[in-house]
């Protein structure tokens, strides 16, 4: 059954990118005062919301692993925290390349762009602690750390709510409101974000599953050399 | 326009080089387990 489901998703998500694209290059209205450059909104925001999934289940599978210390758990963690980080870089980077005509400057320190790198840094602190701590105690530490990181992830998007910034009000909720062929290219652009990260996640999860069963094996065999040399 | 296809082409490089690095480290991987299969 699953494996039946991996190829119907690898076709939905294909499907469902490629009508994306269309719909927001071709299909969505010109927004009147940003012009096309606007369309760019249609992979800038639905990235920065599967980040912010994939960083809640980062943090509900931290929890999980601290309180009944499942290897399963950890697993999710740091797959959803590498893949979260990959559609944090994208909108890091979309944002500027949006910014630089509509207002004039690459980058500001405004607080929904700065609270966005700063949990972009904790994300990559937390990947890089899993990659060259050699504790064993790593997984523990990382899930305490994805905790705190995920407090940030409310400040990212509410962050336009109680401040003033630079930044558009939120699509949903808020102040702002648009158009609603718009937000139906969202949706779909989001859809689409959706199923491929699943499919990404996917395939992590099955490689991290089988390298460790690989390091297991590594280090059964180098205990049973060490063994047999003595 | 150059802006948004910019940022357009931005994104599927930033998605294709995560691609191709798990493929890196999954044909690693598969070496790894034919290596112990041949012991």
């Amino acid at each position: 059954m699953i494996r039946r489901a991996f190829p119907i998703l690898g076709v939905l998500t294909a499907v469902l990118l490629s009508y994306g694209l269309y719909e927001a290059l071709i299909g969505a209205p010109t927004e009147q005062t940003m012009g096309d450059v606007q369309r760019i909104f249609y992979y800038h925001v639905p990235s920065a919301w599967t980040a912010f999934l994939l960083f809640t289940i980062n943090f509900v599978a931290s929890v999980a692993y601290l309180i009944r210390r499942n290897i399963k758990a950890d697993i999710i963690a740091l797959v959803t925290a590498e893949v979260g980080v990959v559609f944090c870089t994208v909108v890091l980077v979309t944002g500027p390349i949006w910014a630089r005509p509509v207002w004039g400057i690459w980058w500001t320190w405004d607080v929904r762009l700065t609270s966005t790198l700063v949990l972009w840094l904790i994300y990559v602190s937390y990947l890089m602690l899993r990659r060259f701590s050699s504790s064993g105690q790593t997984p523990l530490m990382a899930a305490v750390l994805a905790v705190f990181g995920a407090l940030d992830v409310p400040l990212v998007y509410f962050s336009i709510w109680f401040f003033r910034t630079q930044h558009p009000q939120p699509v949903i909720g808020g102040e702002g409101s648009i158009d609603p062929k718009m937000m139906q290219v969202v949706l779909i652009n989001w859809a689409a974000f959706l199923c491929f990260a699943g499919l990404v996640c996917w395939s992590r999860y099955r490689l991290e599953v089988v390298q460790r069963e690989v390091e297991e094996t590594e280090a059964l065999e180098a205990l049973l050399d060490s063994g047999g040399a003595r | 326009m150059n802006f948004l296809y910019s940022a357009y082409a931005a994104t599927w490089i930033i998605h294709i080089s995560y691609l191709a690095f798990l493929l890196r480290r999954y044909i690693r991987l598969r070496n790894k387990i034919q290596e112990f299969n041949q012991k």
